[in-house]
């Protein structure tokens, strides 16, 4: 009976329901909404004031310090020889370093990575389940999930409390039937499927050296010092990026982890070649 | 910051969208369709919130589908835009209401072709040419200048680009290209994209 509930199929006869006591045994299969172990379905906001403008009041101004982690670079762009998936370490708490060793990227399986930006809770909590979403997907199934699949999956979570505070922007990435995938997806249900993305506040920084530096046919050794100069050239002009580069090489055949280098280093040689 | 534009003739409609997917101010994407095929021969362009657009033209386009598998026969363009202005109004006065822009196209058997307006407060007209966003102040009165009933395709082509290039004139955003479709009885036709070098 332990796989009933993983495979998200309904108990047939009715006092087998009543083996497992007065709890509802409807297994609702949508994975934008999450009952949290409440008896009933029920959509589980928080109790009292609606949680986006709870959040809003609780800054400096309001007598509160409650600053979420925020900020970030993460770069990502497919090329000739895969997918390049670059992000910086650090987590700010407003104006405070909550840490410089934070690993942004979340891999989901051998053949899918998630980025994560914006609020680290969210981001940890909500690709943690698209993690699950991915791994039932496949036991249900008998094959992967599509990059274009787990990336809808996400968006829907993320439409599900539209509204409601959620502050996540990611990169969906993985190598699937159709060849090399990478997806973005933001709190706001916003799905783009493309060629090179940058999320954080230092995604500005991280466009202009990339863009600058891109060729379809890179070299792949290429594509690695370009990736690490997009962070570390956002790292440098923005505040709340830094730490070290995790650096992630899309493959056909699964991702490899090709570095993690500190930035401040980073900077010194290309500042070496510099005047 | 987004720009959709459509043009009726005797017997065909005419729609053209911007290419870019932006976030604030970093342009996320150059080559992001607007247009949503709802059947053969209707198109829905959808510009409007963040992730609003995208979920309420599926959920458009699916419920279309949905019908010509019960029915066995497709919504006439006009049928269509009803069902979607409804949509929009039973959504308006509720906790999610759907802030979208359409321009909804399409040529019917018995009608001929059609161009429907909506806008976010679920307002419907049906128009002989309509623009949505910023560049619709530069481009209606071009359209209003040079439209007739009676145009040529070509002619349709030649104002339409006539409108695009006042937006590289005077619009203060980048818009560099713009999908361009034609909808006439033989259904949907790509015509090529219009890309502007920077003037």
């Amino acid at each position: 009976m332990a796989l009933v509930e993983v495979s998200g199929l309904k108990p047939f006869s009715e006092p087998t329901g009543q083996f497992f006591g007065t709890r509802q045994t409807h297994l609702v299969d949508r994975p934008n909404h999450y009952s949290f172990g409440t008896s009933i379905q029920e959509f589980a906001v928080p109790v009292g004031e609606e949680p986006s403008g709870f959040l809003k009041s609780c800054n400096k101004d309001g007598g509160v310090c409650i600053d979420m982690n925020h900020g970030t670079t993460t770069l990502a762009f497919k090329f000739r020889h895969g997918v390049i998936v670059a992000v910086d370490s650090r987590a700010s708490a407003g104006r405070y370093l909550a840490s410089n060793d934070v690993n942004k990227v979340i891999e989901i399986n051998p053949y899918l990575l998630g980025t994560m930006s914006g609020s680290a809770a969210d981001c940890q909590y909500w690709e943690r389940l698209l993690a699950k979403e991915c791994r039932l997907y496949r036991l249900r199934n008998n094959h992967r999930i599509s990059v274009a699949a787990a990336s809808k999956l996400l968006c829907n979570m993320m439409l599900g409390y539209k509204g409601m505070g959620l502050s996540v922007g990611s990169m969906v990435c993985g190598w699937d039937k159709e060849g090399p995938g990478l997806y973005y997806v933001d709190e706001n249900g916003t799905r783009l499927s493309g060629r090179m993305f940058s999320t954080g506040c230092g995604n500005g920084y991280a466009y202009g050296v990339v863009d600058s530096g891109y060729r379809e046919d890179m070299t792949v050794e290429e594509a690695y010092e370009l990736g690490c100069r997009g962070i570390a050239h956002a790292t440098h002009r923005d505040a709340y990026s830094g730490g070290v580069v995790n650096m992630y090489h899309m493959q056909e055949d699964g991702w490899i982890k090709v570095c993690k280098e500190d930035v401040s280093q980073l900077i010194h040689r290309y500042k070496e070649g510099m005047f | 910051m987004e720009y959709l534009i459509g043009i009726q003739g005797p017997d065909y409609v005419l729609v053209a969208a911007d290419n870019v997917a932006a976030s604030s101010i970093i342009q996320m994407k150059h080559d992001y369709d607007k247009m949503f095929k709802l059947s053969e021969k209707i198109l829905l362009l959808c510009v409007g919130e963040a992730g609003d657009t995208v979920q309420f033209a599926e959920y458009i386009q699916k419920n279309v589908q949905l019908y010509k598998m019960r029915n066995g026969y497709e919504l006439s363009p006009s049928a269509a835009a009803n069902f979607t202005r409804k949509n929009l109004a039973d959504y308006l006065r509720s906790r999610t209401p759907y802030h979208v822009n359409l321009l909804l196209a399409g040529y019917d058997e018995s009608d001929g072709p059609g161009l429907f307006y909506m806008d976010y407060m679920a307002s419907l007209a049906k128009a002989p040419f309509a623009a949505h966003g910023y560049g619709a102040f530069l481009t209606l009165s071009i359209m209003d200048r040079y439209y007739r009933p009676d145009l040529t395709r070509d002619e349709a082509m030649d104002l339409l680009k006539k409108c695009i290039e006042e937006l590289s004139r005077r619009f203060i955003l980048n818009l560099p290209s713009f999908n361009v479709r034609l909808i006439d009885k033989d259904g949907i036709h790509d015509m090529q994209k219009i890309t502007l070098g920077t003037k």
